[in-house]
């Protein structure tokens, strides 16, 4: 166990640095081979041509790529310099440059929209687990009866239905039309309560979609398990069908959902983009959409960046989950 | 008919609501039917028998033939857990030291699954959770039935491992069923299903899925096991050696009907039914010298939905045309007794077939 936990780690650390490096060739080495002037999209269209010349050098656009690379790597985990002449700006570590528009340094900006994407996707996995394993083991036990395919329909419906659809109307609904919710965004700092209206019906929203997928996985997977040889045998000792059920079905069912779980959560800390957009939360996801408009080049590469450490961690919490429960997966 | 009111307890078609029997186990006309979308799979269609403890049944007959469902059915797990499934509708009586299953409260079978009665599977990969570690799940089957605490239960699981012939018992209990080769699982199988001394214990082909070097040690072993305990021994296979080695009874089912059924020598060196030719005559032994091929049963088993009228053999049966007196085709042959505790369903008169079998069938086996 102890073996394959540092083997999982060592890969999730070599697969960090590699995606760091893929991601800054992409955004900054490969456009300046294709001839896209990046010190001139940052200042400017029409712009006075010796001050991209200055942007230039203090960005290091110039400098040999492997140069370029480790600067980059460095400002990372260590901080780094820029400087041009005599202006010189420091950038603290983590340092993930600064906007090309607003000209703010990226990561504090990250840091502080963060915690809104990262309350949404946990608030809404909170909601989807729950609702969605519930309804699937419901559904599979009752297989055929119609709880069963009313469940699939309402599913089918979470499936197909787009989140601006179903959030929009959930605001109509309950926001404009009914006035229970606010719908303002309120910093769980300022008013927990206030944090929990604004967040209820992204939540809702967004667990009603994935719900939907969970409960059709775990209905099918549960379907498979139940047919199993073992679980016959969990019979034959003299189980009951509670216990065959939840101890000994669940487990095998809950294998194929963390899979997903590990997924899904992680591509949603990078920023629900559609979700906050439609609640106008201001998370990750609204800011992402905001960079790709404008092209600013180290916002995009900042979330880029914190979306796959996001899939990066969430795949290897759910590879530990994994071997604690297949132990077959140990041996791997 | 007639011949059972004879024979009193010896096999039986019952009348209704009739008495509880002195057999430990009987099954009376058991029938286990199937609603699919083709129709009705008669599975099992009125099979009988009984078994006294200390003593074991080989029950024998080609895949498809209804012997594990037989075995299910006696456990009870047609009906349990059948979520949404068109439900399996079992009809006939199952009674086990006194008390009819079928009609009991299924809380109460089930209390009895793994208790009194436990089942071997076919495959042990398969059929032990690949999550939990062989001494987990011994020591859930023994605190099902006995309130004792998890050391108690644990020192349990090694002592059965120990009993089953597991090195290292006290190392090998907190292995998983991966890490165990395949004639270990079965015996780990073989340990859980007799942790709690059941009164009867179903093998459901054994060894099918094993080496034949180590088959041969997990039938010693069921048989020394069945000496220690002393229960009735079910064994479900479709190898005729195997019940050889074990079986003081043999019952030959096919198409989901008992066709002979007797003490296993006269079902071996005196077989009256076709069927049973058959089978004797498709399998390899090595305690005699072969002279020809291996004489295989022609043809498939019949449809389970449509099973012919008149006798369920009949097309495959290399004697269909041996002229019968006074019998009509269409009717089935019931079970008649052909010599003492031995029946056998066939229309030919039994001289037919003793006639057949000793000139043209025993010379040739």
């Amino acid at each position: 166990m102890l073996a394959y936990l540092i083997r999982r780690l060592f890969a999730a650390a070599v697969m960090l640095v590699v995606v760091i490096l893929a991601v800054f060739c992409i955004f900054f080495v490969f456009p300046k081979w294709a001839g896209v002037d990046i010190a001139g999209s940052f200042v400017g269209k029409q712009a006075d041509p010796a001050a991209v010349e200055a942007v230039r050098v203090k960005l290091g656009l110039d400098d040999p790529v492997y140069s370029q690379v480790w600067e980059f790597f460095k400002g990372i985990f260590v901080g780094r310099t820029y400087a041009a002449g005599g202006d010189v700006t420091h950038c603290a570590a983590p340092c993930f440059g600064y906007s090309f528009r607003t000209q703010q340094a990226v990561w504090p900006v990250l840091t502080d929209r963060f915690p809104v994407t990262l309350g949404l996707a946990l608030g809404a996995a909170v909601l989807w687990l729950v609702f969605g394993v519930a309804a699937g083991v419901l559904s599979a036990l009752k297989r055929g009866s119609l709880w069963d395919r009313g469940a699939m329909v309402v599913a089918l419906a979470g499936v197909s239905l787009p989140i601006y659809f179903t959030g929009l109307l959930s605001l109509a609904i309950f926001s404009y039309g009914l006035g229970w919710i606010d719908g303002q965004y309120v910093p769980i700092g300022d008013s927990f309560s206030g944090w929990l209206g604004g967040m209820i019906l992204p939540w809702i929203t967004l667990a009603f979609l994935y719900a939907a997928m969970y409960a059709r996985i775990t209905r099918a997977t549960m379907l498979e398990v139940l047919g199993e040889d073992y679980i016959r045998t969990a019979r034959a000792k003299g189980l009951t069908e509670q216990v065959v059920i939840r101890k000994h079905a669940m487990r095998s069912t809950m294998t194929p959902i963390l899979t997903m779980l590990g997924m899904d959560l992680g591509a949603l800390i990078g920023g629900a983009i559609l979700t906050e957009t439609t609640f106008s939360l201001p998370g990750l996801g609204q800011k992402v959409l905001d960079a790709i408009k404008n092209q600013d080049l180290p916002f995009i590469l900042g979330v880029t960046l914190i979306t796959s450490l996001a899939v990066l961690i969430a795949n290897l919490v759910v590879d530990i989950l994994y071997a604690v429960i297949d132990p077959r997966v140990r041996l791997a | 008919m007639t011949e059972l009111s004879k024979s009193g307890a010896a096999v039986g078609e019952p009348t209704a609501a009739s008495p509880a029997p002195t057999a430990f186990l009987e099954v009376r006309d058991l029938k286990v039917h199937f609603p699919t979308d083709d129709g009705l799979v008669k599975s099992v269609d009125g099979l009988s028998f009984q078994l006294e403890k200390g003593k074991t049944l080989g029950i024998v007959g080609e895949s498809g033939s209804g012997k594990s469902v037989t075995s299910l059915g006696i456990l009870g797990l047609h009906t349990a857990g059948q979520y949404g499934k068109r439900k399996a509708q079992i009809s006939g009586e199952i009674w086990l030291d006194g008390t009819e299953l079928l009609s009991a409260d299924p809380d109460h079978v089930r209390k009895l699954r793994g208790r009194e009665m436990a089942m071997i599977f076919q495959d042990p990969l398969s059929a032990l959770h690949p999550y939990y570690t062989i001494g987990q799940q011994i020591v859930e089957a023994y605190r099902i039935h006995h309130d004792v605490d998890k050391k108690t239960a644990r020192r349990r699981a090694v002592e059965m491992l120990d009993r089953v012939g597991i090195p290292q018992p006290d190392k090998r209990v907190d292995s998983y069923p991966h890490e165990f080769s395949g004639g270990m699982r079965q015996r780990a199988m073989i340990a859980m299903a007799l942790v709690n001394n059941p009164e009867l214990l179903i093998a459901d082909e054994p060894t099918t899925a094993l080496d034949v070097t180590v088959q041969a040690q997990i039938l010693d072993l069921i048989r020394d096991l069945q000496k220690e305990f002393g229960s009735a021994v079910i064994i479900i296979t479709h190898d005729l050696g195997v019940v050889a080695e074990l079986a003081d009874d043999i019952l030959v089912m096919y198409a989901g009907r008992c066709v002979e059924r007797g003490p296993a020598e006269k079902v071996f060196y005196e077989p009256r039914h076709p069927y049973t030719w058959g089978l004797l005559g498709s399998m390899p032994r090595l305690d005699r010298e072969q002279q020809d091929r291996l004489i295989p049963v022609k043809g498939s088993p019949p449809s389970l939905i449509n099973v012919p009228s008149g006798c369920a053999f009949n097309p495959r049966c290399p004697y269909a045309d041996v002229p019968k007196d006074n019998v009509t085709r269409t009717v089935r042959p019931e079970l008649t007794e052909v010599g003492g505790k031995h029946w056998a369903a066939c229309h030919m008169t039994q001289e037919q077939r003793e006639r057949i079998w000793t000139e043209e069938i025993a010379p040739k086996l």
